[in-house]
């Protein structure tokens, strides 16, 4: 391990999380909430120093590899996590720091579970930043910092940044050069913000929901500013949202593909198809079931849309309590929580292209046994997969089934019932948000006890880092001294 | 720029760390998807499997957006059909690696057809710098400019050589010609030097000159210089052969030691004035019975550095006055050097010096690019030529008032076939050949970027 390349690259985060704290004392500010403005500015200033004292030290050897690439993104997310927690604690808006943290990685996460009870009673400044650390997680944070900083010269280290931080099984460079691919990514990401933003003032939405709403999409993160989320809004911006959160959780490189005039590449995508297939489907599905909740089909398919969308794009806005409706949708939208978004988005969940090569390795073991000297690969958009990524997913997947089964066995001590116990592991790990019980999409979870709130706050970087740099952090021999 | 590199090879990998070095953007194809991988997590560059040679692939490589192809797989057939291909989707320019000497006659003939800009052969490219040495047996190393008028040579200053503890500015006095030291390399430190710098027992210095007065400067120093007339080869591989054929042109005997019968025969056709010899040449006893110690000269060629190492060293103790070894991995050059080997040929590293030449002078759309491009002190040092021409800034100002950037250092010029090592009253005239030496880290792509 090359421990002081890694402080490095943390310091330099941490000075980017910093100079993202600073919109937010203006915020304040511009409303007049001194308090917040104040704790704002005293945890950027200590961001800041905390990060040039990491600058400080400077790495003489430069080898980085895998692992380094592995631990930075996990050590770098927990770091930013308890940096970014100071401004509720230091405000005394958030009175305990385990709710504090949890807040903050919920954020970062792009989960939206939240220990608020009252969210109309926190100031706008703070309301901000817990909106804005959803749209920086949401395409990710070391991401960002490959945008901005030149690469280093020719060497290939960043790649490891980059394919740890974002989500799926295969992660490819989009051009060349790493800078440049992060830099393509970022330019997508704000350009639709920016999309999103202008669709829903043009709905009358107020600027301050409308620029929290839209971070809350983009990052498919689900804070909202108000206790019943999105449901108080006209039905025009619940579909300007419902749309965006399926654009936004969509394979980034299929844009970079469409904006290159690419179509036939693009719509080659096996994932996409599936994904909306499942979404659609699903939303047929919900919008029967719920037939009789609502005054006509329309109004009832706009409510599934929006909640299967919301579910499956790991949102977790809500403009109903899906709570109250019939088994038959709840238990659609507990497989859409585990199946999730589509690999190289800013969703969460195990990602539609697992499923789908799960789905098909499956298939040809299948077929092995009924013919087995058949020789056929596994193909997805048209090519042969390799076997090192369907053993990357099996890995992932027995992974994910271990951190769901520990998981549940602790939430479980809280005694709250297993529709409660399950679905808020399921929202947690696959950084969702709601779930159902308690933690429903008109509740909270703030009833839990500190110890499950820890494991759910590690359940939500587990489920966001795709499991593997969080695991690894456990390995001693990652450790030594190289 | 664009570049795409077919074949993740030697060759392939060594172009890759040098052009991502300099800044492009970089596609390499390869079949092999696990060598790709390594590559693609060493340099920042994008890796696409495949078959070069194929449509798709190029396609999906973006190859005709790109403003350069460079096909430098093992087989000659698949890099010129990667070109042909290449060219069709409208890549600017086209490299191919061709090797086989039955293609490269004939190449001059079919070049324009196969669209190709340019072609590489390492192992002909490797014989001539041998060729070079052999002709100049004092030079460790050996670089040739201006049309082979001005040269660089290593030097190494063994005990007892005048030149220890000499001040540079002395150093015409003492050789009585024109000549300028344009590197030293001591322990790990290289450096240009200035008049003050003086010279130590041990240093690698780097002289340049007009090829006579390097000569004669060899003379003064007393260092061996004995035209080589007879030359072992251990190895029959291409370079031998085209090594082999050069040199009996010259009059020099040529002994060639191959393990393989089928090879022997090949090459006994291929040099009829060759003696070829087909035995082990790892072995001592055969090394003497072909009474090895008596050549002036000993190129140990086989596809094992390791081996060509050892038979290096055997042939340096046997008292052989000159010895080459071809290399491969570089990456050992240290080791091998601090053996007491000294004078190395890695054919990888002179074709990428051609074509990182070559691709600065195309980012370069001026007449004032880069002519030529060696590197010297192993690698830490640029020594480029360029023309001079109208554009060229300071025409005619006396050197003592140019400012240059740190660390360049002009190190000679040609005009009208006369070599000029200038001092401060001299001046750069339209049409003159001048030479620049720097350190490797600075990029220059024509003559004014050495100004400040």
């Amino acid at each position: 391990m090359n421990f002081k390349m890694v402080a490095n690259l943390l310091g330099r985060i941490l000075c980017v999380e910093a100079l993202f704290l600073l919109p937010a004392v203006a915020v304040s500010l511009y409303f007049g909430e001194a308090d917040a403005a104040r704790a704002l500015a005293v945890s950027c200033v200590i961001t800041a120093g905390a990060g040039g004292l990491m600058l400080i030290p400077r790495p003489k050897k430069k080898n980085f590899y895998a692992r380094e690439g592995f631990i930075v993104v996990a050590l770098a997310w927990i770091v930013i996590s308890l940096f970014g927690a100071l401004p509720f604690y230091i405000s005394r808006e958030i009175p305990r720091f385990i709710d504090c943290l949890f807040e903050t990685i919920s954020g970062f996460t792009t989960t939206g579970a939240s220990i608020l009870t009252d969210i109309e009673a926190m100031s706008k400044g703070l309301l901000y930043w817990r909106s804005f650390t959803h749209w920086l997680g949401g395409m990710g944070v070391l991401v960002f910092l490959l945008a901005i900083a030149p690469s280093s010269k020719g060497s290939g280290q960043n790649v490891f940044l980059l394919r740890a931080e974002s989500p799926g099984p295969e992660v490819d460079k989009l051009v060349p050069r790493t800078h440049n691919s992060a830099q393509i990514l970022y330019s997508i990401y704000i350009g639709m913000t920016f999309l999103e933003m202008v669709f829903l003032r043009l709905g009358g939405m107020p600027l301050f929901d409308t620029v929290t709403v839209t971070f809350g999409t983009a990052g498919t993160g689900g804070f909202a500013i108000r206790s019943s989320s999105v449901a108080e809004y006209s039905p025009y911006l619940q579909n300007v949202v419902t749309i965006f959160m399926i654009l936004f959780s969509i394979n980034f490189n299929l844009y970079f593909l469409i904006l290159g005039r690419r179509f036939r590449q693009a719509l080659k995508n096996e994932e996409l198809w599936m994904y909306l297939g499942l979404l659609g489907g699903s939303i047929l599905l919900i919008a029967q079931n719920t037939r009789s909740f609502y005054a006509s089909f329309g109004e009832s398919v706009h409510h599934a849309a929006f909640q299967a969308a919301s579910i499956m794009t790991t949102t977790g806005f809500a403009t109903v309590d899906f709570n109250l409706w019939p088994e038959f949708s709840k238990c659609i939208l507990l497989l859409l929580m585990v199946a999730g978004a589509c690999a190289g988005s800013t969703g969460g969940g195990i990602k539609v292209s697992r499923l789908l090569l799960l789905f098909k390795s499956m298939h040809a073991e299948l077929r092995r046994m009924i013919s087995p000297r058949l020789v056929r690969p596994i193909r997805m958009d048209g090519k042969p997969v390799g076997s090192d990524t369907l053993r990357g997913i099996y890995l992932y997947m027995s992974a994910y089934f271990t951190v769901t089964a520990v998981s549940l066995l602790f939430v479980s001590l809280d005694n709250f019932g297993l529709e409660t116990t399950i679905s808020s592991v399921f929202a947690c790990l696959n950084n969702i948000g709601p779930g159902f019980g308690i933690t429903g999409p008109m509740g909270n979870y703030a009833p839990f006890s500190s110890l499950t709130k820890l494991i759910l706050c590690a359940d939500m970087l587990i489920g966001r880092l795709e499991i593997l740099p969080i695991l690894l952090l456990f390995v001693p021999s990652v450790w030594k001294r190289t | 720029m664009r570049i795409v590199i077919v074949g993740d090879g030697k060759v392939g990998v060594t172009l890759t760390a040098r052009l991502s070095q300099e800044g492009h953007d970089l596609v390499i194809i390869d079949n092999d998807k696990r060598v790709l991988r390594e590559t693609v997590e060493k340099y920042d560059v994008l890796g696409v499997v495949g078959n070069g040679a194929s449509l798709t692939v190029q396609q999906e490589a973006e190859v005709g957006a790109s403003d350069l192809l460079i096909a430098a797989t093992s087989m000659d057939e698949v890099n010129m059909l990667c070109c042909i291909v290449g060219r069709k989707l409208g890549v600017r320019r086209t490299i191919a690696r061709v090797r086989n000497p039955e293609y490269t006659d004939q190449l001059g003939f079919l070049k324009e057809d196969l669209g190709l800009s340019m072609t590489i052969n390492p192992e002909r490219t490797a014989a001539m710098e041998i060729l070079n040495l052999l002709r100049f047996p004092a030079a460790l190393k050996r670089e040739t400019f201006a049309k082979g008028r001005a040269e660089i040579i290593e030097l190494k200053l063994r005990p007892g050589s005048p030149l220890n503890g000499l001040y540079l500015h002395d150093l015409i006095k003492l050789a009585k010609v024109q000549v300028l030291v344009c590197a030293v390399e001591r322990g790990d430190q290289v450096y240009i030097p200035t008049g003050q710098f003086r010279l130590e027992e041990g240093d690698s210095i780097y002289v340049t000159g007009a090829a006579q007065n390097l000569a004669s400067l060899v003379r003064k120093l007393q260092i061996m210089e004995r035209k080589v007339r007879s030359v072992t080869m251990i190895g029959g591989s291409r370079i031998a052969f085209y090594l082999a054929s050069a040199l009996s042109m010259d009059g020099a005997d040529v002994k060639i030691i191959e393990i393989d019968e089928k090879r022997c025969k090949e090459l006994a056709n291929l040099l009829p004035h060759a003696r070829i010899i087909h035995a082990d040449g790892a072995q001592p006893d055969i090394l003497a019975g072909e009474n090895f110690a008596n050549s002036d000269a000993l190129v140990t060629l086989t596809n094992i550095d390791e081996e060509n190492m050892v038979l290096s060293m055997y042939g340096s103790q046997m008292g052989i006055p000159k010895v080459i070894t071809k290399i491969n991995s570089v990456e050992y050059n240290d080791i091998f050097r601090n053996l007491g080997v000294e004078s190395m040929v890695s054919p990888k590293n002179i074709v990428c010096n051609d074509i990182v030449r070559y691709v600065r002078a195309m980012q370069n759309t001026s007449e004032d690019s880069v002519v030529a491009l060696h590197r010297i002190v192993h690698d830490k040092v640029d020594a480029l030529e360029f023309l001079a021409t109208d554009e060229t800034l300071g025409l005619g100002v006396k050197l003592r008032d140019l400012r240059l950037k740190p660390n360049v250092l002009l190190a000679c010029l040609s005009r009208s076939g006369k070599v000029i090592i200038p001092n401060g009253n001299d001046f750069i005239k339209r049409g003159d050949s001048v030479i620049v030496v720097t350190p490797s880290d600075n990029i220059f792509r024509n003559l004014n970027e050495i100004f400040e």
